[in-house]
């Protein structure tokens, strides 16, 4: 293998620190608008143990995802902190960001509009070696190839569109262009939601294997909380921009703290037709917004 | 549930193609069904598997180059496709409710929620100015809208996602139909806004006596707000019965591979999927069209196809492993149940 091939140190130590991390974004301004300031990020801390999988769950609007796009520095934080490996992201100029991008790497929800429908798949898979200027012609085309077989997919099929592989497929194209460049961290943004639901398993496991394998940190955001349950180690309920609670998955799913997380928990449909959920409405004004979160339990917090 | 009423809508051997520049495609293959009055039967399926293609067809909105090619629809003691179309557009809105996946769409942004709903019932002929205001009121509170008498004059896009889909079920319920279809009327709503909707459409079902055909992707939908299921896969219904059955003893390997499928209460490790992909419409499977993909084929399944055996009084499956002359799985213990006095 010419590319240069990178250590990827795995200790059990913090790999992505997030600290008081804030985003506004300003609205309206226009001929007799108001500027209106939303927080769409609102003071968020966690940090990423090397290898494990992060979930970060939360309804439409809660800010994950801009938290997700604000750790890679896809959108700029207003204020707070990203570390990564113990550096500064937020500190780092233009070329040393670009240079620290190829360790980290995201997948996006829709692998029907993520993808370029006028570039070929090989084509899409190389992109970030040509940006990075790895590798020669051929060297790029082996190791596109390479990661086809990584991902599962025929290396015959490198010469077609997006349009002709399956929604599943697609995905994982999607995923052999995140890992072209040997990342160590992906931040995985719904990355099976706009699947079936018998394909969703196959791209899930996908997941697992090449975390195994490539030794990679998640950062899991989605919605779908019985799969979060399922494959994150530890997880950050968000509402309304805030995290109002975070520890480890079991724990969290086992006994919720937070009014929100139990609305959540209680609002998943059950599989077992005799298992008609106590639903636990939402009343905000049961509980302070702006509470801070404090420990509960054992690495367990939550705004209460 | 099983009462002896006769059912509000009864589809039988319904089939739908498409005509493709490649020439026609069967969509939807002999799919058969009964829905009673007060009961909801859940229409489970995958993209492609045609259950909204059968929907559109039952109340005749199928557009080219689809069209419904076979079968019958009854609905109460009319056969829907022997009515004129402006007999038929009779009976939509005003006898068949429906609740879309998107609300935004179903909405016209251009006009206050007052006036659609008032809209509905005035073309039907059932309520005019002050009156449809009126009415309008009391459907906004009946689908729980806090507010009810602001909101009336609210567009729809100063609602949020879930108060648009309560407005939509109050202009499907606005002229009080006796059959609802709902497809995927939550799929595009947040899970806490999704239990409400689920919540407020067993409310009306019980409170209206509706008959409902939902339709969605999602099983756990299905279990929380369906009495009986329909799993469709490719053009075909291939097992229907009542939901806990369904779901607690699937008979037939797609199901079974759907519900093993999802994330269980097992955490970690790796999942079961079903392999391959969903077949696209216009390159579906020769015989069982699930056989490409199933752990269990049997060497008939490529060339013919299963017809519907009933495994009990309330259970069908579309599958040779249930059929005595080829299966070996269950299938004379389910044909025996219904001689050994379990009718």
């Amino acid at each position: 293998m010419p590319l240069p091939q990178r250590q990827s140190p795995l200790t059990m130590m913090a790999l992505v620190e997030i600290d008081r991390l804030t985003k506004q974004f300003t609205r309206g301004g226009g001929l007799l608008g108001h500027r209106t300031t939303v927080s769409a990020v609102d003071d968020v801390s966690f940090s990423i143990d090397a290898g494990e999988t992060f979930g970060l769950v939360g309804e439409s609007g809660s800010g994950k995802t801009t938290t997700g796009r604000c750790v890679l520095r896809l959108i700029e934080p207003t204020s707070g902190s990203v570390r990564f490996a113990g550096e500064d992201m937020l500190a780092f100029a233009p070329e040393r960001l670009r240079a620290a991008r190829r360790d980290m790497q995201i997948v996006f929800q829709d692998p029907y509009a993520s993808l370029n429908p006028r570039m070929r798949a090989r084509e899409i898979v190389e992109e970030p070696l040509i940006i990075h200027r790895l590798g020669s012609r051929s060297e790029r085309r082996e190791r596109a190839a390479e990661l086809f077989h990584l991902v599962g997919l025929d290396a015959a099929h490198l010469e077609r569109y997006p349009h002709q592989f399956s929604g599943g497929q697609r995905q994982r194209i999607g995923l052999a262009r995140a890992l072209a460049l040997h990342p160590k961290f992906v931040v995985l943004d719904e990355p099976v939601s706009a699947l079936d639901v018998s394909v969703q398993a196959q791209v899930v496991n996908l997941l697992l294997d090449l975390q195994s394998r490539l030794q990679l940190t998640y950062l899991f955001i989605a919605h779908d909380l019985r799969l979060v349950e399922h494959i994150c180690r530890r997880v950050a309920v968000m509402y309304r921009g805030r995290i109002v609670e975070m520890g480890q998955t079991a724990a969290i799913f086992a006994a919720p703290r937070h009014p929100y997380t139990r609305t959540l928990l209680s609002a998943v449909p059950q599989l077992d037709p005799d298992l008609r959920p106590a639903r636990a409405p939402l009343d905000p004004s049961t509980f302070d917004q702006r509470a801070n979160l404090r420990e509960v339990g054992t690495g367990h917090f939550a705004a209460v | 549930m099983t009462t002896a009423s006769e059912p509000v809508l009864s589809v039988r051997e319904l089939t739908a193609v498409f005509d493709l520049p490649s020439g026609p495609a069967t969509a939807v293959d002999s799919v058969s069904f009964d829905i009673a009055a007060g009961e909801t039967l859940g229409l489970v399926g995958e993209s492609g598997s045609g259950k909204s293609v059968t929907a559109l067809s039952i109340v005749r909105l199928l557009r080219a180059p689809g069209r419904m090619s076979g079968g019958h629809v009854r609905f109460k003691d009319v056969d829907l496709r022997t009515l004129s179309e402006p007999q038929m557009r009779a009976v939509r809105g005003r006898q068949i409710g429906f609740v879309f996946q998107e609300p935004m769409t179903a909405l016209d942004p251009v006009y206050t929620v007052g006036a659609q709903i008032g809209e509905a019932l005035r073309v039907h002929g059932l309520a005019h100015g002050a009156a449809a205001r009126a009415r309008a009121l009391e459907l906004l509170e009946a689908v729980r809208i806090p507010n009810a008498g602001v909101r009336l004059d609210d567009y729809p896009h100063q609602l949020s996602g879930g108060m648009r889909q309560r407005v939509c079920i109050a202009i499907a319920i606005a002229c009080r139909p006796q059959l609802l279809i709902a497809d995927e009327p939550t799929t595009a709503l947040d899970v806490t806004i999704q239990a409400e909707i689920l919540d407020l459409l067993r409310e009306m079902r019980r409170s209206l006596g509706l008959a409902m055909l939902l339709i969605t992707h999602d099983l756990g939908v299905i279990a929380e707000t369906a009495d009986r299921v329909a799993v469709m896969y490719a053009g075909r219904i291939v097992e229907q019965g009542p939901v806990r059955d369904v779901l607690r003893d699937p008979q037939h390997p797609y199901t079974r591979g759907l519900l093993t499928s999802l994330p269980g209460s097992g955490r970690g490790g790796r999942l079961q999927p079903i392999d391959g992909a969903v077949p696209m419409l216009g390159a579906f499977p020769s015989g069982c069209t699930f056989h490409p993909r199933c752990p269990d084929r049997l060497d008939v399944c490529d060339s013919a196809v299963p017809g519907p055996v009933r495994t009990s009084p309330e259970r069908m499956v579309r599958c040779f492993l249930h059929d005595a002359r080829y299966g070996h799985a269950a299938p004379t213990a389910a044909v025996s149940s219904d001689d050994d006095g379990a009718r």
